[in-house]
């Protein structure tokens, strides 16, 4: 199992290695120690591979993975799993904001808060708080579903397309063309799945809001001009 | 019996001018502003404002075939591993597939690659057309992302992140919901036929030092190997140049307010940014006080027409040009064969910049399977190619004429200026005299 | 846009290792500001003394003799302390106000950098690391601090550019971001009187600040009426003689970590400023929420 320190070795021989790996490789279970909050830890995974981070990492922590399995034993930076593609990162602490920004498949979970821009302009990924997220969560987020048990921060799907949001708790206010929806059968199996695959057994999806596009903003509209 | 004034010749306002009250009647008809393709149309100081000097008794010039003119450019030679090595100093701008058809951006991948040049994606990701096509693309990275993937991102040649353009520095783009086809819908992720709002800031980073660590990220992503380039439209173009080199750019991309546009407001294209000719020297300036220049290439673009054109911008300390519009325009767009169809639309061949409505009679703003028909990519690539040529070749006529054996030899002394605007701009003298406005404190 | 750190300590009995912590943190954040960087510390005070930092281009002909040349001005007993380009001048608090104006006359080329009772400021051209050596920030001490490292946008890369800025006595800002309305509110505190340095928006942030305050304001009030007058996208770190203040405007896209334990209050632009701060694994971080005060006081 290799491991790679950070405060002995430079970042590039990390994300070099996670990158050589291939079909066949016997190595692919990685454990970083110290990131110290250093930026771009595991960027950029391509196979199906496991990375344990033990400690705080800065921003961008399992940008663009796919496929990969990457746990953070601490906080995330800015835009961690940003345009994450498939594959399940894993925060066991807070992470900062544009957690999951345009990510277009795969799994986040994030055990604890989520600040601002949980989810901006998501593309198809899944999202799941345990905590709270902040303002201007889900802005222009596209496909996908985000959930989050605690509460939702001010702004809440501004401007919102096709994604679905769920909250357990209390939203402080809802953006542009965001409205509350109907919790249908559907929803609540899905919901059953995200929240099974997140490890959150102990919720009922019963007890989330669903929230979604109005779609009032679709095409342009005069009337709609002070929204713009 | 009361005095009567006598009759005069009726006079149309100056400042209400025909234009103009056709805009307020037009507003006030549909409550909505003017969107529209293209880029600024108003006249400003430009290229054409600026002369060569040439050779003569105290300088030699070069004879035309035997002695070379070298047009090679190399982009990205900062820190990437695989620099590009270009024939020629013109590129192709970024131009998206949704807002061109697929035949368009496969045209301009094989004109781009017939002429030794790059060619470049845009807000919609990367086709197979033009991928399959192009030598050499760059991929843009932009704050929609549209498409945004890893694996295109490691088979690009290089990464732009687009900070801004010409058309509309500090504004995000709009694509209606007319264009919006299944290919494109599917491609951005969004519903079919709905508006295609485009965000002016990137989602995941806001100024300088959080791009310095965005640039970490996908130079990281991407193993040390591509060139990155910022563009950035012409607004601050001193700062704006001097904090992407600082935030480790390989490559700077200025695009002035005459670069074109898929789609946006009218007002911001022609109210918004500096012209093309007034960012050079401001830009050229920042990376020699960074002793960057030359260094961190500088890629000029918006009105780029012809060799004078390239050749006055790389005097002026640019290391490239590109285009976008113009390379539109040698592929088929605006072409008088389709006046009929351009009166239809209530425009003209020449004038026609309704490019978001998708109703392109020329084939290249739409994705109308039948329209776009009419572009076949092989005969537009090579139209292309031979302008690009041409291009090049005007370039090195005046580059020999002043005595040089590259282009990038060319500099700011070899030109001068026809207009007090245009010195002051391009900080050259005015013709005739040793007098650059401004300078000397006068 | 910039790298912005502070530290409030509760526990005393880790002053003796303010300026260390505070040096570190500053080091850390170079990435986000190469061009030059600052600090401002709290401590030392002295029942009736008051301090006054300046700073000058030649400190070897300035300072020669300014301790003396001073104290007869004054007629009162004046204490001058090297750092570099930058000096502190220990005096009796009730003389601060007829120090500065005699300085003025006695030596226009040196520049009050800040002065109160408590703090001092020192910020230079430069990497962080070298302005933190040649100020030997490292061996201060204090009760709490702010630093910033630079990466200018639009406004010149000098010394006075640098952060913090003196907003008042004992004040001072430290921001990053970039204000979008700060000509129009600059012509307007000139008007009111104030004077500028720089052609720096963070200056008119902490001019504002301190027209606010002197006009009566609290801190909190002040930092209140500034997220309705000040345009662009801020967070502000401000320092008083007793403690320190957060503010992020309203949009508060640009970064901002706080930790907080028994022992300290801590601030970076980025985690990575705070790993080396002692029992950091275990500390409450979080992120301040925008157009929020936040204020911590001895």
């Amino acid at each position: 199992m290799p491991t790679f320190d950070l405060a002995e070795c430079p970042l590039r021989d990390l994300n070099r290695a996670l990158h050589e790996v291939t079909e066949g490789s016997n190595d692919i279970t990685f454990d970083v120690l110290n990131p110290r909050g250093a930026h771009a830890v595991a960027v950029g995974v391509d196979a199906p591979i496991r990375v344990d981070v033990h400690g705080s990492v800065g921003y961008y922590c399992g940008g663009m993975n796919s496929e990969g399995v990457i746990t953070v034993y601490g906080n995330a930076g800015p835009g961690v799993a940003e345009n994450m593609m498939s594959g399940t990162v894993t925060i066991k602490g807070d992470a900062s904001q544009y957690a999951g920004a345009t990510g277009r498949g795969g799994l986040l979970v994030i055990d604890g808060n989520a600040s601002s821009r949980c989810g901006i302009s998501m593309k198809g990924i899944d999202i799941v708080v345990k905590g709270n997220i902040g303002h201007m969560s889900a802005f222009m987020a596209q496909s996908g579903n985000l959930v989050v048990l605690g509460d939702a921060g001010d702004a809440l799907g501004d401007s919102l397309y096709e994604a679905r949001l769920f909250v357990r708790g209390s939203v402080k206010s809802l953006g542009a063309d965001c409205v509350q929806k109907e919790m249908r059968e559907e929803h609540l199996i899905l919901l059953q799945d995200l929240l099974d695959r997140a490890g959150f057994t102990d919720v009922s999806p019963n007890e989330f809001t669903r929230y979604g596009s109005a779609r009032e903003l679709y095409n342009f509209n005069i009337d709609n001009v002070d929204a713009y | 019996m009361s005095y009567r004034n006598p009759s005069t010749t009726p006079r149309q306002s100056a400042t209400f001018d025909e234009y103009t009250l056709s805009e307020i009647r037009r507003a006030a008809a549909t409550g909505i502003y003017d969107i529209r393709g293209g880029g600024a149309k108003r006249k400003v100081p430009h290229f054409d404002d600026l002369l060569f000097l040439g050779a003569s008794v105290s300088r030699y010039p070069l004879e035309g075939y035997r002695e070379t003119c070298g047009t090679g450019v190399v982009l990205g030679s900062r820190f990437a591993s695989k620099p590009i090595e270009l024939k020629i100093p013109i590129t192709i701008a970024g131009m998206s597939f949704g807002s061109l058809s697929g035949p368009a951006k496969e045209a301009l991948g094989r004109g781009a690659t017939l002429a030794g040049t790059s060619t470049t994606t845009g807000d919609g990701g990367m086709t197979e057309e033009e991928r399959g096509h192009s030598q050499t693309l760059v991929y843009q990275y932009l704050p929609s992302r549209y498409g945004m993937n890893p694996r295109d991102l490691r088979r690009a040649d290089a990464i732009e992140i687009v900070v801004g353009q010409g058309a509309k520095p500090g504004g995000g783009g709009m694509l209606l919901g007319q264009k919006i086809s299944d290919r494109v819908a599917d491609m951005r992720t969004l519903p079919k036929g709905i508006d295609q709002r485009s965000a002016c800031r990137h989602p995941d980073w806001t100024g300088p030092d959080d791009l310095e660590i965005k640039i970490l990220e996908l130079r990281e992503i991407t193993n040390w190997e591509k060139p990155i380039y910022i563009k950035v439209g012409g607004a601050r173009p001193y700062y704006d140049t001097a904090l992407a080199v600082k935030a480790g750019a390989d490559v700077v991309v200025l695009d002035g307010m005459q670069g074109g546009t898929a789609a946006t407001q009218e007002v911001f294209i022609e109210h918004v940014g500096q012209p093309t000719l007034a960012c050079i020297r401001p830009a050229v300036k920042a990376l020699q006080d960074l002793g960057m220049h030359r260094k961190v290439q500088l890629i000029v673009s918006g009105g780029i027409r012809n060799g004078a054109d390239v050749a006055k911008a790389l005097a002026l300390g640019a290391d490239a040009v590109s285009i976008g519009t113009a390379a539109l325009i040698a592929i088929g767009d605006n072409d008088p064969r389709w006046e009929a169809e351009y009166q239809k639309l209530g425009s003209t061949a020449g004038a026609y910049d309704d490019w978001h409505e998708g109703q392109d009679p020329a084939g290249i703003t739409t994705q109308d399977p039948e329209l776009m028909k009419r572009v076949d990519p092989v005969d537009a690539g090579r139209r292309l190619a031979n302008y690009l040529k041409v291009m090049t070749l005007e370039a090195q006529t005046i580059a020999r004429a002043c005595g040089k054996n590259h282009v990038h030899n060319l500099e700011p002394e070899d030109l001068c200026a026809l207009t007090l605007e245009s010195a002051a701009m391009a900080g050259v003298p005015l013709a005739g005299t040793d007098w650059v406005p401004g300078r000397n404190g006068f | 846009m910039c790298g912005i750190v502070g530290l409030f300590l509760k526990d005393k009995t880790l002053e003796p290792q303010l300026g260390a912590y505070l040096s570190e943190m500053l080091i850390t954040m170079t990435d986000r500001g190469p061009d030059s960087a600052g600090i401002a510390i709290y401590g030392g005070e002295r029942d009736g003394l008051g301090k006054i930092t300046v700073q000058s281009a030649a400190p070897d002909e300035d300072f020669a003799t300014l301790e003396a040349d001073l104290g007869e001005a004054l007629a009162k007993s004046v204490q001058l302390t090297i750092k570099a380009s930058h000096a502190v001048i220990s005096l009796p608090a009730e003389c601060l106000d007829a120090a500065r104006v005699k300085l003025a006359e006695l030596r226009p080329g040196v520049t009050v950098m800040g002065s109160g009772e408590s703090v001092e400021i020192y910020k230079e051209v430069g990497l962080p690391k070298d302005v933190s050596e040649r100020f030997e920030v490292a061996a201060m001490t204090g009760s709490h601090g702010i630093g910033h490292t630079r990466m200018a946008t639009e406004s010149a890369v000098t010394t006075y550019g640098a952060h913090p800025f003196s907003t008042g006595p004992d004040q001072c800002l430290v921001h990053n971001g970039s204000l979008s309305n700060h000509n129009n509110l600059r012509r307007e505190l000139i008007r009111d009187g104030i004077t500028f340095e720089t052609e720096n928006d963070s200056e008119v942030a902490a001019a504002y600040l301190s027209n606010k305050l002197a006009n009566g304001e609290t801190l909190g009030e002040a930092l209140e009426s500034g997220l309705s007058d000040l345009d662009g996208f801020f967070t502000f770190v401000v320092g008083t003689k007793s403690g320190f203040g957060v503010l992020r405007d309203p949009i508060a896209c640009k970064p901002a970590v706080m930790a907080e334990t028994e022992q300290y209050v801590a601030f970076g632009s980025e985690y990575r400023a705070l790993v080396n701060l002692p029992g950091i694994e275990s500390a409450r971080v979080w992120e301040p929420e925008p157009a929020t005060v936040y204020f911590w006081e001895h």
